[in-house]
């Protein structure tokens, strides 16, 4: 009889201590999550697919479908990789294996990690755990959604322009996205490179500190990665005493910022405030302002690119044809989404002669300026904050029709992403019944502090990462 | 009116490295099809590059051969193009930033030096293989089916771009033959063009000869020898030139080379209207050497071609100093005439018998080289070719062949002639009766019954003699 395993509560940390203290072997945690994925993955289809039996000695993880693993299909929920099983692993994959953990699962992302609902996905949306006419966000609703319905302890994502954040913060969990570089993009199925960077997800700030110091540092194999230079702190301090954190000047106008999760976002500061930190403001005006349109330059144009691979020739979906030409083209009709599709679109436009200067170049050029702004405006203090996601989780479908409304998820995200910077996505409160999350941005490679920041204002928010309709 | 071609050329010539440009698969020919891939090269998703260091030094290093200026700063960038033969659907290559710029090399002609401008070269990796199987001749027209072999897919490929300021075709395979040369004498490939390892591809067009406008031109491919591109190129300057002269303007168009027929065929107007859609490769990082290797690899280079001609064409004429340097045959020849051989005998001998006998020049002995030149008209034919063939073996002496002096007296091979021409009586009545050729049918039965040691001016006097009925 194993004993019985609250997977709901279960935070990484005590898994990993359970595991450890021999009060539960990994074969019976493992099989705890696969329980809670019998019962409860029916309804959230967090999972595109689970393993059955652990791969390894230490507590499961969940991995976003963008992360190849190796004789475990990944298809970055898209039909043109449909039956596409990796012949290698991620390094990622490779190093949360050496670290002993066991592969629970793929979970579920919009196409190539491009949405922020999920609803993306050629195999359908994921749900909401708190509330399952809603969406968990995306692109990696599927781990957050995992991971706050007690479906695995942890799990890693991939963010661009918020798919990391975003979800974390509509599902009610934390979630990384590293400072560019630090974790290896090797394995990881390409959506804008200059962008994407893999994190953890989990339920506290400490399992997020974990599990980053498991994947982060230089990789041979990514040659835009670099070592840490200072080794992965887990935080452990309650007092903010000395932190000084700033609000962008431009957050308190922006109107697609919901009351309630205004209101949840300055109950936080407030705590803040009583664990000591300072609480200024900063000037980002370039960056809410040009954020998005050159982010849907950069990102689009690299996916464009990094698309162009699915020919149908060596691996995932064909659809045969008398010639190269013609299986090419109806390979990829059939295998892509709308949603690729327009980024393709978009991007080969971006790229194309004549128009690179106005549309990539000038794009690359505004990012410049985005970066120096948030240098600027990081001088003097340890992290800027504000919402992560401008609204709560928001109804399937709501958005779905409506590309330009649906980018605007990722608002308060996209600066940050743009500039190389690491974020941090805590919850801090609820509006309307559903999770809010607070976003913290940190110099490059100032992940530490954010872990330090982050986990002090945890304790003292006291944020129940169970859902709501689940609390007994 | 007289016209002058403008010329200039693009080369792809593969690095030897020993694994690809942007994996550590091996590179090499003769692997099973697709055996030498990986992740990476077969653009798998996820798959990620990263740089070649020992490629980007040879790189440097040609750079540096060609006088071009390294880039402090080089970047590669995607190019774009779909085709089966291009697993990422985009080609690694450098664009707008190339490690190396603005060199030249000075081409030594009989009309004088000529200073053929280097625009850039740069790094890139090569297509995979296609094989069209079923239809003509292995085109993609009427096959079956089409099979790719990734094995060569993302090996490495120094891109050369020359000024257009070569003058003839003369001097188009002048400057290849050297640039050749100068790779393989740099160790960085071996440059064996039917092997596909260096390939060129002509830009040309032509004007009135002494003005300085430039006209139309026209892109010519596939010409895998130094001969057809020489031959390419005559081929599209005199079609030129009669387009003009009938009044008519050159399009703008890409042409392969048939060397079967000596044709040019135009590509459709298609496949050049590429959008390459270049950008920078934002996985890789830029390429940035440091002073300090830019200046060892400058010490690091051997003395070049050009240098070489300059110094040993006053011994010998232009021509043959520049067969000796461009076949790598000339460090043998100076060996060789500093152990007291005749300069031009000694070259001879090297272009042609040492050549023709497939000997390693590295390996010959220059001083038992010297000796057989010094000796060669004085024994017999067949001994010399022997000693030649043996000239690399360890150890090897000229004495023991100088020795079999060549039987050069007229009496003694007076009766032997005299006995061929008696039981030949058709061939000498053919002769005489003005069929000349047949000379050398006599000489050749004397050679054959002497076992070659006759001394064969000798036995031509002799034959021709008799045959005179003196």
């Amino acid at each position: 009889m194993v004993a019985a395993v609250d997977t709901l509560r279960l935070t990484a940390e005590e898994a990993k201590g359970l595991v450890d203290r021999g009060e539960l072997s990994a074969a019976e945690l493992h099989e705890a999550y696969l329980d809670a994925i019998a019962d409860r993955d029916g309804e959230l289809r967090c999972y595109l697919r689970t393993c059955r039996e652990p791969s390894g000695n230490g507590i499961p993880i969940a991995l976003k479908d963008v992360i190849s693993t190796r004789g475990v299909e990944t298809t970055a929920g898209s039909r043109i990789l449909s039956a596409y099983t990796p012949v290698f692993d991620a390094t990622v994959a490779a190093r949360v294996k050496s670290a002993g953990l066991s592969l629970l699962g793929k979970t579920n992302t919009d196409e190539f990690a491009m949405g922020s609902s999920t609803e993306n996905s050629a195999w359908g949306p994921s749900r909401n755990p708190w509330d399952p006419s809603r969406v968990p966000g995306g692109s990696g609703g599927g781990t957050s959604a995992a991971v706050s319905a007690g479906l695995a302890p942890w799990g890693l994502g991939s963010d661009t322009g918020g798919s990391i954040k975003q979800p974390s913060a509509l599902c009610g969990n934390v979630g990384l996205r590293p400072t560019y570089g630090t974790v290896s993009r090797y394995g990881v199925v390409a959506f804008a490179s200059s962008l994407d960077q893999v994190g953890p997800v989990a339920k506290t700030v400490r399992d997020v500190a974990l599990l980053y110091g498991i994947i982060a540092g230089r990789d041979p194999l990514d040659s835009t990665t670099a070592e840490l230079p200072q080794a992965v702190q887990l935080p452990e301090g309650e007092s903010l005493a000395g932190v000084r954190l700033a609000v962008p000047r431009q957050v308190e106008s922006l109107e697609a910022i919901e009351p309630g999760v205004r209101s949840a976002f300055e109950a936080a500061l407030e705590h803040a405030r009583a664990l000591g930190a300072q609480i200024g403001e900063c000037d980002l005006p370039l960056s809410y302002r040009y954020g998005m349109p050159c982010y849907y330059l950069v990102a689009p144009a690299e996916a464009s690119s990094n698309l162009a691979r699915y020919d149908g020739v060596r691996y995932g979906l064909r659809t045969r044809a008398a010639t190269y030409d013609a299986m090419v083209e109806r390979t990829r009709d059939d295998g892509f989404g709308a949603e690729p599709k327009r980024r393709i679109m978009l991007g080969t436009y971006a790229l194309s002669s004549g128009y690179y200067d106005a549309y990539y170049g000038q794009a690359q050029k505004v990012r410049t300026l985005l970066i120096r702004e948030h240098l600027d405006a990081l001088d003097g203090i340890d992290a800027i904050v504000t919402p992560t996601s401008p609204t709560v989780a928001f109804p399937i479908g709501d958005k779905a029709t409506d590309p330009l409304a649906m980018y605007a998820c990722d608002l308060l995200t996209i600066p940050s992403c743009l500039a190389g910077l690491p974020g941090l996505s805590i919850p801090c409160g609820l509006s309307e019944s559903l999770p809010v999350g607070l976003q913290l941005i940190g110099r490059q490679f100032g992940e530490n502090g954010l872990f330090h920041i982050g986990h002090a204002l945890e304790q003292a928010l006291a944020f129940d990462t169970v859902p709501l309709r689940w609390r007994s | 009116m007289t016209w002058e071609p403008v010329i200039g050329l693009e080369i792809h010539v593969h690095l030897k490295t020993q694994t690809k440009m942007f994996c550590r698969c091996p590179v090499g020919f003769g692997a099973g099809e697709n055996t030498q891939t990986c992740p990476v090269c077969l653009g798998h998703p996820g798959a990620l590059p990263v740089i070649n260091r020992r490629a980007v030094e040879w790189t440097l290093k040609l750079g540096l051969a060609l006088g071009c200026e390294v880039a402090e700063h080089a970047v590669f960038a995607r190019k774009h193009y779909p085709y089966p033969d291009l697993p990422k659907g985009y080609q690694i290559s450098q664009y707008d930033l190339p490690s190396c710029i603005n060199g030249s090399v000075i081409l030594p002609t009989a009309e004088g030096d000529r200073v053929i401008g280097i625009v850039r070269a740069h790094l890139e990796e090569d297509a995979a293989k296609t094989v069209h199987v079923g239809g003509r001749s292995g085109r993609i027209g009427g096959a079956e089916h089409s099979l790719i072999d990734f094995n060569r897919g993302g090996t490495p490929l120094v891109e050369i771009v020359t000024a257009p300021d070569i003058r003839s075709a003369d001097e188009a395979k002048r400057f290849l033959q050297l640039l050749r040369q100068t790779v393989v004498e740099l160790g960085i490939a071996d440059a064996e063009m039917e092997k596909g390892q260096l390939r060129a591809d002509a830009n040309v067009s032509v004007r009135p000869a002494g003005s300085d406008e430039l006209r139309t031109r026209t892109e010519l491919k596939n010409m895998n020898s130094f001969n057809f591109i020489a031959r390419g190129i005559e081929a599209e300057v005199e079609r030129q030139i009669g387009v003009w002269e009938s009044g008519g303007a050159v399009e703008q168009h890409t042409y392969d080379f048939d060397p079967a027929t000596g044709t040019l065929t135009a590509r459709r107007a298609k496949e050049e209207a590429d959008d390459y859609r270049y950008f920078p490769e934002p996985d890789l990082v830029p390429a940035e050497p440091p002073a300090e290797l830019v200046a060892r690899l400058r010490t690091e280079l051997p003395e070049a071609p050009t240098a070489r001609i300059r110094r040993i064409e006053p011994s010998l004429d232009l021509d043959r100093a520049s067969v000796l340097v461009t076949g790598g045959l000339d460090g043998l020849w100076d060996a060789t005439v500093g152990a007291g051989a005749e300069p031009v005998a000694a070259a001879n001998v090297i272009a042609n018998n040492l050549v023709g006998a497939g000997v390693d020049p590295a390996l010959a002995s220059p001083v038992e080289l010297a000796k057989l030149v010094a000796a060669r008209d004085r024994i017999p034919r067949q001994a010399f070719d022997e000693a030649i063939s043996k000239l690399a073996e360890p150890g090897f002496e000229a004495a023991p062949y100088i020795v079999q002096e060549a039987v050069s007296d007229a009496s003694e091979l007076e009766p032997l002639v005299d006995r061929i021409l008696e039981e030949n009586p058709g061939q000498v009545a053919a002769f005489r009766g003005g069929k000349e050729g047949l000379l050398g049918f006599f000489v050749g039965q004397v050679m054959k019954q002497t076992e070659g040691r006759a001394d064969p001016r000798v036995v031509n006097e002799l034959v021709r003699a008799k045959l005179a009925g003196r």
